[in-house]
């Protein structure tokens, strides 16, 4: 058997991805058409390749059906509580850079930092009747930020993308997400709380804690490992 | 570690003592609304309580306490004077540590009497200690109450005492406030700059979502008016961390918080309050001088008790939560009574740590 290695199936984050193990003379490719999520790896013995959704990859890492797995930190940190426990963070990519933060309308020229979001919240529930809403996907880093800001009165709705018009379209007040450049932000009248960044994220290679080895697939890790690190 | 039927078997004995002392046994669902506890606790409840839905009913969630379906219960139309006594389930989300319980039993009374509070009080707290005899525990005692009634007795805005107030149970950002409200932190540079400009303020930035331009005038007008109050004096803020500060037991916390009151003249009435319970408690055969009494007990617990607050705690596993734990809950039934409220008192047990900790002083 061979162990797996868990990469991001399609667009940009594959790229980097695959030129990343390239400059470490591994060769990752996607073997037939392009909607066939199958691949191959050159240049190591006993590596398969698992094309998967990043957002996938934190859980079957968690669940041991994959030995390695290349994903964002924001992705791992929402989807595994006490992720530490479940996977070791190997190599820090250096690409797919994007903070997780928190962001109002522009015009909200009197919330500046997390002690005037929370007393808007407070104002906004009194006047409106319903407490302040927030939309994200990542609910549960989201909730812990708060809660540890002791920020209250707000609400958290599931936006699974375009995140950023949520607030022009009135189902959201504002908005908790990744940004790299904060050029959407910006083209979506947003700013960002001065102290809203709840954490800096980054396409990470990771190791799953839980996954069994042969003596055979734990020789070829070692392997892999020392070509990367090289 | 004690089995299912060893664990059901104590918690029919514990609820058979509160229906002798006069509780009611009631048996509320298991589904709750989740609107009411998110209207009542925010988000933190979805780390705590596990949610389900369907498209009917919208999210419920498995209950986590008692008490607020009791309440809801009782101010549907209970009989006044009400003693409640339940025995049952309750499921706590638990993220961070595997080794706490989901899902464990709790047995409870609950007090629901205007007659005389510091009676009530006294009841439940003797009742519970009556069914803990015999356990090494350590008991934890405070009144938010007397909290509160400092708060509302600063010589301050009704805008700060408003948030303070808000922030009770999340000490952290009470004390974030409270120094900003002293002039002990500095404001931040970006509120300067906004107090600072005058005209229309918004200036080109496009106005998007609920939030209204007049709502945002109104914050502004208030950090102004903020801005210009006097800040909270020394005086009174030294005079309020000896309040936070106050660990010893019932007699000398006493004391000490009556000489605090010289500073701090509002909190007499509830120290007043404190006195009755503390005679109370006496009567029912409590060592009211070698209790213990913490001004901050409570605050953390994320619970919505206002006056006298409880908890049985077993000294040598520091790991565990508390064995039983309660207190006062007053504005919890006006926020659920539509209107009318009752002063309630109450509070829980746990079975299953009962047995625990008979197993390893047998041991």
């Amino acid at each position: 058997m061979s162990i797996k290695l868990g990469v991001p199936s399609k667009g940009r984050l594959m790229e980097k991805t695959f030129d990343w193990f390239a400059k470490r003379g591994i060769t990752l490719s996607r073997s037939g058409s392009d909607r066939e999520y199958a691949g191959a790896v050159d240049g190591v013995e006993g590596v398969d390749l698992v094309l998967l959704s990043a957002g996938e990859i934190p859980r079957e890492l968690a669940a041991g059906r994959i030995h390695l797995g290349v994903t964002g930190t924001d992705l791992v940190h929402e989807k595994l509580p006490r992720w530490e426990q479940q996977v070791e963070e190997l190599e820090p990519m250096g690409f797919g850079e994007a903070d997780l933060i928190l962001a109002v309308p522009q015009f909200w020229i009197d919330v500046e930092t997390l002690e005037d979001l929370d007393a808007v919240a407070a104002a906004f529930r009194r006047t409106h009747g319903h407490r302040l809403r927030i939309a994200t996907k990542y609910h549960r880093l989201i909730r812990e930020f708060l809660t540890d800001a002791g920020v209250a009165d707000y609400q958290l709705v599931d936006s699974q993308g375009a995140t950023e018009g949520t607030v022009k379209n009135e189902t959201a007040e504002m908005i908790a997400d990744i940004t790299s450049t904060g050029e959407t932000l910006r083209a979506n009248h947003l700013k960002i709380l001065s102290d809203g960044l709840v954490l800096r994220s980054q396409a990470t290679l990771w190791r799953s804690r839980v996954a069994k080895c042969t003596a055979a697939e734990k020789a070829a890790l070692k392997t892999l490992l020392a070509q990367i690190e090289a | 570690m004690p089995n299912r039927s060893q664990i059901e078997a104590r918690a029919a004995l514990l609820r058979q003592r509160f229906e002798v002392a006069g509780g009611v046994v009631v048996d509320p669902p298991l589904l709750q609304s989740a609107d009411v506890l998110l209207d009542l606790y925010g988000e933190d409840i979805r780390a705590r309580a596990y949610v389900t839905s369907d498209a009917l009913r919208g999210e419920q969630m498995l209950r986590p306490d008692f008490t607020l379906p009791v309440v809801e219960m009782h101010m549907k139309g209970g009989a006044e004077p009400a003693r409640y006594t339940y025995s049952g389930q309750v499921f706590r989300r638990q993220e961070h540590d595997l080794d706490r319980a989901n899902e464990f039993l709790q047995v409870g009374y609950e007090v629901f009497d205007r007659n005389d509070p510091a009676e009530a009080d006294a009841e439940v707290f003797a009742l519970f200690h009556l069914q803990l005899r015999g356990l090494e525990l350590r008991v934890a005692t405070g009144d938010i109450g007397i909290l509160m009634a400092a708060v509302e007795g600063l010589n301050t805005t009704e805008v700060r005492k408003a948030a303070l107030r808000r922030h009770i149970w999340r000490p952290r950002r009470f004390r974030a406030l409270l120094d900003r409200f002293a002039g002990r932190t500095a404001m931040p540079e970006s509120r300067k700059k906004l107090l600072s400009t005058s005209g229309p303020l918004t200036g080109s930035a496009v106005e998007i979502g609920k939030r209204s331009t007049a709502e945002i005038d109104e914050r502004v007008e208030t950090l102004r008016q903020d801005a210009a109050a006097p800040v909270i004096s020394e005086h009174e803020m030294a005079a309020l961390e000896a309040l936070l500060a106050v660990r010893e037991t019932v007699p000398y916390a006493m004391e000490q918080m009556h000489d605090i009151a010289v500073d701090l003249p509002a909190i007499l009435p509830a120290l007043d309050r404190l006195e009755a319970r503390a005679a109370a408690m006496k009567a029912r055969g409590i060592d009211v001088d070698r209790l213990d009494f913490e001004a901050s007990y409570g605050r953390t617990s994320m619970e919505y008790y206002d006056g006298f607050v409880f908890g049985f705690y077993a000294e040598r596993r520091p790991d565990l939560p508390p064995v039983a734990s309660g207190g006062r809950y007053d504005a919890l039934t006006r926020l659920l009574g539509q209107g009318s409220e009752i002063p309630a008192v109450g509070g829980v047990i746990r079975p299953d740590l009962i047995l625990t900790l008979e197993g390893e002083a047998r041991a």
